[in-house]
């Protein structure tokens, strides 16, 4: 079956034959590594993201690269979309399945494959798991620096999809930046090496346009990542704020007197409050915001910079001051921030999360808008903020049993992303647009822009069948996204099962 | 000036975009009629507490860097400085960085987001002012390095970091097998050393970041010697004499690749994983003893000859040169912008 690509509108694959792709593609794996069966396919519906859920054709979890060329060559010929998955965390619902589809689950391919302590390398397969990483380097005094929250679960292959970062990433960068080489598949079955175990390679470099694709330009195969020594020591500042804009300007006090500092985090008091009751970190929950600021080195780098940051915060107001005397207590400051998702699962049936970035010299307006759309939509909204590179994530909560709340959360969380762009700012710094945020690309992109994130697509994967409905979107739901705006509060997809 | 530029492009005549025309000599010889750039200047904007400046391409790399220096920050990958004239979007789309690159990362990691005009005429803009930005595929980074050869490049933002507090040099005399094993060792210890150069039996550290830490690695690392005065500057801006020369093999390489055995000699920096190596050997056993450890070679300086015969970068496996001239489609299907700069085809 030949398809041509077009991103004037999203493709019809209703005419997939499944008794057909069942069969050729158990001609090519063994038998634990095809579901088919309803209740099997069930756990595959949603990642992080539950709001939207479908079910696919069939799951396959290939066992080496071998397997992954040759479920990618079987669907290519039969025409078949492909939905590749990690662990699937996610929350922009970038491994949504295609109803008509295959979702490959990288899962099996969990082996660290080289461990190189001298080079400060490992190649591992992309189903490692961030934190074994780390924790498999770490008796040599190295670690993998991104360090995403979700890094006990989330794995390799999903955080080269994503381009993950975390709370350490404006001292030690995303992804992109401790990553020396990619090798994955393309839909076509080739395969294809981005990077090299040097600094750099000749030609183009597809290492950057490979990180962050979300899984539409190849599937991953191998991953080398770079490690970096364990600080010496690490302590974390906790101060309060009776004023989120007070709060805001104390950290552009800290980036103006020459600090990077490790983590620079903010939750404001929705947050502290979700979280204090779960995890006791010992947050002020009179205070407006809290920061979290840290500091890492030789014991008399730390001194030396926390002392600065010390002096920084009391200059810009702050009411209360605390320093982590152990490691025990730095941790206990950190789970808080840490556990700010669940703990807001905790308070509220459904919560959705948004990820923007914007100047953080913006924050104070976004917030006070915030509080706004909070009236407007009659729903509460916690915020955590990594305040040192602008990111933001409201946590707006909701009840998907009661009728009408998720349109309102979804409006509420447009309207986010869309004064994030008018700010200055990205529509999402971290979570990628995955299923979610198609409709919010139309905002920040225009319509060649996006005809040219098409072509490197097809670059890659001509056919479109490599995830194909996620990350960019057609031109056509672009004009239906502009035209619902005129109608907020319309259900947005009514094609997806929703709970 | 933009229309100006989209009227050239329009024309459709191949181009060759020119800065301040100080890197003529890295790549394939240029080819196409001159498209200045060097008019279109100035700082759009500079947030220090932001930690970004957004520039437009002619903007020279002088200016850049003494606007930064006012208030204490600066470009961490330290390209080259060739010429008073280099401008913000020839180093860009050069994509060379200095010494702090092993350290601080490469040029491609500091690129937030640009504007390009591409092979249609058409404005396009990439990425942003922000730290972090996943919506779309990461084109800003793409563009770096790539030569001119996607698009018009005429505004950049890039992320900028505060100077270090403190600086120092050490220097230690050992053979150059040794020091790749300690460069490597330091490398997996909390250190602050920033950049290395070993060459001709004398290993240069330099250490920067606070106070406290650069005392301490001192102390730690033992006495050395000191370097030459401006070392690091001639160094970063290839004006030591080692560098000046008329062959010259830039080798990309594992940092723990051993030292190749080719005749001639070797500077190694980035702490053993870019080495440049003054040889008269056939392009062909370089590149070959490049490729067997995993890293590649560029014909970094040489006579117009030679780059003709051998290329200037090490030709690239049949699967990933189609997806390079699918992509250079993607952006310039008319093969205006610098045809030939980077491979014969692109």
């Amino acid at each position: 079956m030949t398809r041509i690509h077009s991103h004037e509108r999203d493709q019809d694959f209703s005419d997939v034959d499944r008794a057909a792709l069942i069969a050729a593609l158990s001609a090519v794996l063994p038998t634990n590594s095809l579901l088919a069966d309803q209740e099997d396919l069930k756990p595959y519906e949603c990642d992080g993201l539950s709001a939207y859920r479908r079910l696919p054709l069939a799951v396959v979890l290939p066992e080496n690269e071998a397997q992954v060329v040759a479920v990618l060559q079987t669907c290519h010929r039969l025409g078949v979309p492909v939905v590749p998955r990690g662990a699937g965390t996610g929350l922009s619902g970038g491994v949504l399945p295609m109803e008509h589809g295959v979702v490959l689950s990288l899962a099996k391919m969990m082996h660290i494959l080289k461990f190189d302590p001298l080079a400060r390398t490992a190649v591992v397969q992309p189903g490692v798991r961030n934190l074994a990483i780390t924790e498999t380097a770490a008796p040599h005094g190295l670690y993998y620096a991104p360090d995403p929250s979700s890094q006990i679960a989330c794995t390799i292959g999903g955080n080269v999809a994503e381009n993950a970062g975390g709370v350490h990433c404006l001292k030690y960068g995303l992804t992109l930046h401790n990553v020396l080489r990619v090798r994955g598949v393309t839909m076509a079955g080739a395969i294809v090496e981005c990077g090299n175990h040097a600094l750099d390679a000749p030609g183009y470099d597809f290492l950057a346009l490979m990180i962050g694709s979300e899984g539409l330009l190849a599937v991953v195969t191998e991953v080398t990542v770079k490690l970096v020594p364990k600080p010496e020591v690490a302590r974390v500042i906790m101060a309060s704020f009776d004023d989120v804009t007070k709060a805001g300007a104390a950290v552009a006090e800290i980036i103006a007197a020459g600090i990077i500092p490790a983590g620079l985090e903010m939750m404001d008091k929705s947050a502290t409050a979700a979280v204090e009751p779960f995890v006791k970190a010992g947050y002020d929950l009179n205070a407006a915001a809290i920061l979290l600021a840290e500091s890492d080195g030789t014991p008399e780098e730390v001194a030396e910079e926390i002392a600065a940051m010390r002096a920084v915060l009391e200059k810009s107001g702050a009411t209360d001051i605390r320093v982590s005397t152990s490691d025990a207590e730095r941790l206990r400051f950190w789970a808080g921030r840490k556990a700010a998702f669940p703990a807001v699962g905790r308070i509220s049936p459904d919560y959705y999360c948004m990820d923007g970035t914007i100047p953080r010299r913006r924050l104070a307006e976004m917030l006070t808008a915030i509080a706004q759309m909070e009236k407007k939509y009659d729903l509460r909204c916690a915020n955590v903020f990594h305040a040192g590179d602008g990111n933001l994530h409201p946590l707006i909560m909701y009840d998907a049993n009661v009728a009408g709340e998720l349109e309102r959360t979804e409006a509420f969380g447009t309207e986010i992303l869309k004064l994030s762009v008018e700010l200055g700012g990205t529509i999402t710094g971290e979570h990628g647009v995955g299923f979610e945020k198609l409709g919010a690309m139309c905002v920040q992109f225009n319509s060649d822009e996006l005809a040219v994130f098409h072509r490197l697509k097809a670059a890659f994967d001509p056919q479109g069948l490599l995830n194909p409905d996620k990350a960019v979107p057609t031109l056509h739901r672009c004009a239906e996204f502009g035209r619902m705006h005129v109608h907020q509060g319309d259900l947005k997809f009514p094609e997806l099962e929703r709970f | 000036m933009i229309d100006t530029f989209k009227a050239r492009i329009l024309d459709g005549k191949p181009l060759c975009i020119c800065g301040g025309g100080s890197k003529d000599f890295y790549g394939n010889p240029p080819q196409g009629e001159i498209l200045e750039t060097k008019a279109y200047a100035g700082i759009v904007a500079y947030e220090p507490t932001e930690l970004f400046i957004t520039a437009k391409c002619g903007t020279t790399l002088a200016e850049i860097e003494r606007t930064l220096a006012e208030r204490g920050q600066c470009l961490a990958f330290e390209p080259p400085r060739f010429s008073a004239d280099s401008t913000l979007g020839g180093v860009v789309a050069a994509g060379l960085s200095g010494p702090r690159r092993a350290s601080a990362g490469s040029l491609r990691d500091y690129v937030l987001g640009v504007k390009i005009i591409d092979g249609e005429a058409r404005e396009l803009t990439f990425g942003g002012q922000v730290m972090k930005n996943v919506a779309g595929y990461d084109v800003a980074r793409l563009i770096a390095g790539s030569l001119g050869t996607l698009g018009l490049i005429t505004e950049l933002s890039l992320k900028v970091l505060p100077r270090p507090v403190a600086e120092a040099t050490l220097c230690f005399e050992m053979p150059p097998g040794k020091a790749l094993e300690q460069l490597n060792r330091w490398a997996g210890q909390p250190l602050p050393i920033v950049a290395s150069a070993w060459q001709d039996g004398v290993l240069s550290l330099k250490l920067a970041g606070a106070r406290a830490a650069v005392e301490a690695a001192q102390q730690k690392l033992g006495a050395g010697g000191t370097a030459a005065e401006g070392f690091w500057d001639e160094l970063r801006d290839q004006r030591l004499p080692f560098l000046a020369t008329e062959t010259l093999w830039r080798l990309s390489l594992p940092s723990v690749a051993p030292m190749l055995d080719l005749p001639g000699e070797t500077l190694i920096e980035w702490g053993g994983a870019q080495r440049w190596l003054r040889s008269a050997a056939p392009a062909d056993s370089i590149r070959a003893a490049a490729e067997k450890v995993g890293g590649s070679a560029t014909a970094y300086r040489c006579d117009t000859g030679l780059k003709a015969q051998v290329g200037a970068f090490a030709p690239l496996p049949a699967p990933l040169l189609n997806l390079h001239r699918r992509v250079k489609a993607a952006f310039d299907p008319r093969g205006i912008f610098n045809p030939g700069r980077l491979y014969p085809d692109l």
